[in-house]
């Protein structure tokens, strides 16, 4: 069966890589999203974040035998506090000056950290297995899918829409909400506003941890793997909207789709289209699909 | 109007406040007390520093010397949270409403303080509009509405301290009628209250006492029975 004459196979699986690349770039992109809207910097480490989730997973197994599920939950709480320390100990001073200077400080963090595994690991990279509870895959009829990516895309997912709850519907949330607004007014009304910075910045880079967990058995577990993302997650979040929160779920999700579409259709450009959005985007609204101008 | 018989406990004391943002020096030296269940005002012209001393008493400044005691505690090293902690709420002259928060989520968003707070409903008892708009976003409410809210959201901490600056700015006459009735309200209650007001005929009637401030200091203390002979000097000095 054929669609624009396309094998449905074809498409089928190409939507699920799609899907799948959406997915991480959702969830990398809800992290930067949720730190740069409260704490106003572009945190330019989230890949080498990503990366260290992998690492710490593949340490944990390899080391000391902690399986697949101890670490879902252990990496990013592991990783999560690495955040809390770097934004205690160095990111706190830059609060008051300009974007930039956060983003050449992370940027810096992310080159160190990546030197740092690098040197410990190689660059030949490392395999993580699929658990076992998620090993095979199902036939849908028109494609074949893997369990274990079918799992990622709903922990993604779940993860994604749990964060957006969390965010619009909770009174941390809102508090999350009003800071990103005037923290210096929640903080006038008894919030105690740098715990609550402390805390997104930590989430956020747990977040990425999550994503690198998730990915460890897909990917090569690599210093270099977050590099490698993390320009395409930045564009996400670009097209999306600075601090979007929904913008970066939705439009993350979409640019995997997009992408896969555009690796069946048109090959040549699927490693461009992201960016060619994201021209487009800026030149049409500036303040992204989901962002307020 | 509680000052004038029984002295009040102090809640509030300034000594030799000064405020600094950046290198710019604002207050040069304040001195100035509030008991319990005092209405006081701060006049001056613009720039004279009456919101800087409001924002100073906050921790919002960038930095002060000086003393600041709150029932009796230092508070002028202690973070903007933790002054707000000690009973002090503040409606700043912008009213800062949280623009992606709904009026609710405005009115409940800060943590109770102190026992004592008005309830949600006796707060929607008191601004009706702000109940009919309870589901409205912060960014579709009128300036009125917003003041309102600015000042309810205080309300509900416990706080026993207002900060209010300039709450009757810009407003509809009906509307700073309302506020009118509202802090007089809010004295019989007890509630110790510092008022920033350009609108002296709203700000005369409800205050115990005024500060009148020009250049970061203390020119002139005028209680509320001194002020009838003092209006023509009051209207020199701040041009109104």
């Amino acid at each position: 069966m054929e669609i624009f004459g396309i094998p449905t196979a074809l498409l089928g699986s190409q939507l699920l890589v799609g899907l799948i690349n959406g997915s991480f770039y959702a969830i990398l992109s809800l992290g930067l999203a949720i730190i740069f809207g409260l704490l106003n910097i572009i945190n330019f480490c989230h890949g080498a974040q990503y990366m260290m989730g992998a690492f710490v997973a593949w340490i944990a197994l390899t080391r000391f035998g902690i399986n697949y599920w101890v670490a879902l939950i252990g990496a990013p709480l592991i990783v999560g506090v690495v955040g809390v320390l770097i934004e205690r100990l160095m990111l706190r001073r830059l609060y008051k000056l300009d974007h930039l200077y956060g983003l050449l400080l992370t940027f810096g963090l992310a080159l160190i950290i990546e030197g740092i595994f690098r040197d410990q690991f190689g660059i030949s990279g490392e395999s993580y297995e699929v658990p076992e509870a998620l090993t095979g895959g199902v036939n849908l009829g028109f494609m074949f899918l893997p369990i274990y990516r079918g799992w990622v895309i709903v922990a993604s997912l779940i993860v994604c829409f749990g964060t957006w709850y969390m965010i619009e519907r909770t009174k941390l949330g809102a508090y999350l909400r009003a800071g990103t607004e005037n923290s210096q007014m929640v903080q006038a009304l008894g919030i105690n506003v740098p715990l609550l910075i402390t805390f997104t910045y930590g989430y956020g880079v747990a977040l990425a941890a999550f994503a690198g967990v998730l990915a460890a058995p897909i990917f090569q577990v690599n210093p270099l793997m977050g590099s490698n993302l993390i320009i395409v997650v930045f564009a996400v979040v670009v097209i999306g909207g600075m601090g979007s929160i929904m913008g970066s779920i939705l439009t993350g999700l979409g640019l995997g789709l997009v992408e896969g579409m555009t690796k069946v259709f048109y090959p040549e450009a699927s490693s461009v289209v992201v960016f060619v959005i994201m021209v487009i985007v800026l030149l049409v609204r500036p303040a992204g699909l989901f962002g307020k101008s | 109007m509680t000052s004038a018989f029984a002295p009040q406990p102090e809640f509030l004391r300034l000594t030799r406040l000064h405020a600094f943002y950046g290198e710019s020096h604002i207050l040069h030296g304040i001195d100035l007390s509030v008991a319990k269940g005092e209405c006081v005002t701060l006049l001056g012209r613009n720039g004279a520093g009456r919101t800087t001393t409001l924002k100073a008493i906050m921790g919002m400044v960038g930095r002060r010397t000086g003393s600041i005691m709150l029932n009796g505690n230092e508070v002028i090293n202690v973070p903007t949270h933790k002054i707000a902690r000690h009973g002090v709420g503040y409606c700043p002259e912008e009213r800062a409403i949280f623009a992606s928060l709904s009026a609710e989520e405005n009115l409940t968003l800060a943590p109770i303080v102190a026992t004592g707070g008005m309830s949600v409903e006796e707060l929607y008892e008191m601004f009706p509009n702000l109940k009919e708009r309870r589901n409205s976003p912060g960014s579709k409410l009128s300036g009125g509405e917003q003041q309102m809210l600015a000042m309810a959201r205080i309300l509900r901490t416990g706080a026993k301290l207002l900060l209010l600056d300039e709450i009757t700015e810009g407003l509809a006459p009906v509307i700073v009628k309302k506020l009118g009735e509202v802090i007089t309200e809010l004295k019989q209650r007890g509630f110790t209250i510092i008022m920033v007001e350009q609108n002296f005929r709203f700000a005369a009637p409800l205050a115990d006492r005024h500060y009148v401030l020009e250049h970061g200091e203390i020119l002139a203390t005028i209680s509320r029975e001194e002020l009838p002979g003092k209006m023509d000097w009051l209207h020199r000095t701040l041009g109104v």
